[in-house]
């Protein structure tokens, strides 16, 4: 039977199959591929011409992550284990740009040992590295991008713009980072850190992608001109002058306390003693 | 004395007022001299910087919580709506001249009146200076202390800032937390719902009219107390029960108080205009759903704070009520229960010695083992309260996680006390030896003799008559003893459970103590104590009344 139906010419062959009821989807099949293959011909040359500088940057990016990150986080940016059930590095994976920028741009990552946080220190990779890193993991799925430089940029923020970031950060910051952005304790040797001296950009990727124990503040919950508004109230504190005096670390009441018990009692105890100790031995003691 | 001894000036007034005599007699009182006799003095100075600069500053404070929109000089908050209170305060930091200066200077003022009252309070208590008859003026002195922290709360509470809104806040809680009344109470308070309208001008009112008024009424009824009390001195050489060894109020005294008061306030000055204290305006305007991290009272309160702050979270419910022990025990039962042991400690150790006697010579506080460890007990319980009133700045600043400072707090705040008594009792009983020793064997010279049979001995001196006065002029104190069963007919003595309470808690306080030593003894003691060779392990030592008894 089959030797017959062979010996049939192909276009015999398609015409006496035409209304089989796979021919549809063989139709269909074909052209998908056809489309396919032409798209393939065309547009991934354009893609390729365009990308080749990024792509690359992403190459670069999976290297350095390869060495310095994968141990913790895994070869894929899949999150790793210690080998005991627990998690030594989470997942990279939609993290976004701005988180691998904020991380490595302030040094907490690469972390230099497991703890209750990663503390802030000076960057171990330079601004390229970080942009490769950022690129790379930014490539395994879609996250916050780095802030356009305009989106953080407070030189011309108006009085009115900072006061307005100064009831934002009231309200949403400094139940965690104090009232100057000293920064305050939280559980379990956490800490939400100072914000003296944090780069207007990672301040702002800080409350995009919310790092360690913060909240995201996302675009819906805080507007890019709140977040900017945000820091600049946050360049005022820092650039304002404690026009009382020194400002005994803006600390609050505690730190008040002890400079009363220790310079102001301390001092005047010791006048006290210095009193006590001039008598006035001559004159002789007066029984009463 | 006739009156032609006043100079013109005197004699006027003496004839139309009678000062002259009041004055001769006053002027020429007698004073005995120590440091620590002054520790009270800060405290009636800071309340005089605080009443002069709290004038100056009720001249700009608005009372008000009425709702403007601030237009000051600040520019971080220009534009914002804030109560009248936190803009007038503002408004006297930044254009009021002198205003934050005043402003911190009547700030630390308070910081300082009050830890200078507290630490007038401990050389009362440790060298016993509240014995009969000064018991009720170390009540006066306390009630001073309790209303200076109210008012110091309040005060704190005045601005209108957020972390005064806060620390309201908190209190407005604790008062909640009281069983059946807590709700009506808060209403009675603020006036309604917190925060409401009412809350600054009533405690405006409270701040500078009631309590200061209340506080100098009775450091007047103190000072005169102490006139006519006389004051206590320490021992000495002629030093007695009945009379006082120092130097007269004029002039002595008027150029030490009057320069001091000047030191006083010369600090206070230089604190207000060199380090901030309370920045009001980095804090905002209250706003109840908003919070800081670092908030924390001042530091008076900083116990009560830490005591709510270490209490695990114990609540419990039943029939649709919730008793929140986690503020009931800490901030209801704890703090009053202190204060009150404190405030009746005189009458408390007068039951159980015994003592009935005047006293006006003061306890050197090695003499008092047992009060000493008491005391040092109490600073310690407060200590640590207070060292949970500041955990997160110790969690942050001493790299310690949050949970493990609460969590030793927890337990230390039952421990330390008893360690701290224990240490301080033993420190003291060996100090007691070590006087004892002074007085009967004299003073290592630090020389070494051979003597011909080869032995080493080192050449004791006796110590001055001076030194042997002050280490001697004290009592010996013995427990209470309590009397047989029964007397002679068979009839049982009254109160019999009580007093035995009473003499154990008697024997507490003395049975360890190390008694002076007796006059044979010293004589003895110098009598063997030249001559070469001499064992001082023969010597009969003074003993504790425990020691007596074991033999």
């Amino acid at each position: 039977m089959s030797e017959k139906r062979l010996s049939l010419s192909p276009a015999r062959f398609l015409s006496a199959r035409r209304r089989h009821r796979s021919a549809g989807l063989v139709v269909l099949l074909f052209g998908l591929l056809a489309v396919g293959s032409a798209y393939a011909a065309f547009a991934p040359d354009n893609a390729v011409a365009d990308n080749s500088a990024q792509s690359q940057q992403i190459e670069e990016g999976k290297k350095l992550f390869a060495v310095g990150c994968a141990s913790c986080h895994g070869l894929n940016a899949e999150g790793g284990g210690t080998g005991e059930g627990k998690m030594a590095g989470p997942s990279l994976i939609g993290v976004g740009a701005a988180a691998v920028d904020f991380q490595v741009g302030t040094g907490r990552m690469p972390a230099q040992q497991p703890g209750a946080q990663m503390p802030r220190k000076p960057p171990v990779y330079t601004q390229a590295e970080i942009e490769a890193l950022a690129a790379y993991v930014a490539s395994l799925a879609p996250g916050p991008a780095v802030p356009a430089e305009e989106a953080y940029d407070v030189s011309k923020a108006t009085d009115e713009q900072v006061t307005r970031g100064g009831e934002l950060f009231r309200t949403n910051c400094t139940a965690c980072h104090n009232f100057a952005g000293k920064g305050g304790a939280l559980p379990n040797g956490r800490y939400a850190p100072s914000l003296m001296g944090v780069d207007p950009k990672h301040a702002y990727e800080a409350m995009l992608t919310g790092p360690q124990q913060m909240p995201v503040f996302s675009d819906q919950v805080l507007q890019p001109e709140d977040k900017r508004d945000v820091i600049a109230y946050l360049n005022a504190l820092q650039e304002q002058k404690d026009p009382g005096g020194f400002g005994l670390g803006r600390l609050g009441p505690v730190s008040e306390g002890l400079w009363g018990w220790l310079v102001g009692i301390g001092a005047l105890v010791c006048v006290a003693i210095w009193i006590g100790a001039k008598g006035v031995k001559a004159k002789g003691a007066k029984a009463e | 004395m006739s009156d032609k001894d006043f100079p013109p000036p005197v004699k006027y007034l003496d004839d139309r007022l009678g000062i002259g005599k009041i004055g001769k007699k006053n002027l020429r009182k007698v004073f005995p001299d120590h440091w620590s006799f002054m520790l009270g003095e800060i405290a009636l100075y800071s309340f005089i910087i605080l009443i002069l600069t709290g004038i100056f500053l009720t001249f700009w404070f608005k009372p008000s919580m009425g709702d403007v929109q601030y237009q000051g000089s600040y520019s971080l908050l220009k534009g914002l709506h804030m109560s009248e209170a936190y803009a007038s305060t503002l408004d006297i930091s930044f254009d009021v001249r002198g205003g934050l200066l005043m402003r911190q200077i009547h700030h630390w003022a308070a910081v300082l009146f009050i830890a200078a009252m507290m630490v007038h309070l401990l050389r009362i208590f440790f060298t016993g200076a509240f014995r009969k008859p000064r018991e009720l003026n170390w009540v006066i002195g306390f009630t001073m202390l309790f209303l200076g922290i109210i008012e110091g709360f309040i005060g704190y509470g005045l601005p209108d800032d957020l972390l005064s809104g806060t620390g309201l806040r908190i209190t407005q809680g604790m008062i909640g937390a009281s069983p059946v009344i807590g709700t009506y109470l808060n209403f009675f308070i603020f006036g309604g719902e917190f925060p409401g309208d009412d809350m600054v001008p009533r405690f405006f009112t409270v701040h500078v009219l009631l309590i200061p008024g209340l506080i100098l009424a009775l450091v007047t009824v103190h000072l005169f107390l102490v006139v006519y009390h006389k004051h206590t001195q320490y021992p000495g050489p002629g030093r007695t029960e009945k009379n006082v060894v120092g130097y007269p109020l004029m002039p002595v005294y008027m150029a030490k108080a009057g320069g001091f008061f000047f030191v006083v306030f010369g600090i206070t000055a230089l604190m207000g205009a060199l380090l901030q204290i309370n920045p009001v305006w980095l804090y905002g305007p209250y706003n109840p759903a908003e919070v800081t991290a670092g908030s924390q009272p001042d530091w008076y309160m900083g116990w009560l704070e830490g005591s709510v702050r270490i209490m695990p979270g114990f609540e419990s419910h039943f029939w649709g009520i919730t008793l929140s022990w986690n503020l009931i025990i800490p901030a209801l039962l704890i703090p009053p229960a202190f204060v009150t042991l404190v405030a009746l400690y005189p009458f408390i150790e007068e039951w159980i010695t015994g003592d009935k006697r005047e006293h006006h010579l003061l306890d050197r506080p090695r003499n008092m083992p047992t009060r000493t460890g008491i005391g040092a007990a109490f600073i310690t319980f407060y200590g640590l309260l207070w060292v949970g009133g500041g955990n997160d700045l110790i969690a942050t600043h001493f790299g310690v996680s949050l949970n493990n400072v609460t969590w030793f707090l927890r337990f230390a705040v039952f421990l330390g006390p008893v360690l701290a008594f224990w240490l301080t009792r033993r420190i003291a009983i060996s100090l007691q030896r070590a006087d004892n020793d002074r007085i009967l064997h004299g003073l290592e010279t630090g020389v070494i003799m051979r003597l011909p049979h080869g032995e080493y001995i080192e050449k004791h001196t006796p110590i001055g008559t001076y030194e042997a006065y002050e280490l001697t002029a004290r009592e010996r104190k013995l427990p209470l003893e309590i009397g047989p069963e029964t007397d002679d007919n068979g009839v049982r003595a009254p109160r019999r459970a009580l007093n035995k309470v009473r003499a154990a808690l008697s024997r507490f306080y003395f049975a360890d103590s190390v008694q002076k030593p007796t006059q044979d003894e010293i004589e003895e003691a110098h009598a063997h104590g030249h001559g070469p060779g001499d064992e001082h392990e023969e010597l009969t030592e003074t003993e504790t009344f425990h020691e007596v008894t074991k033999h």
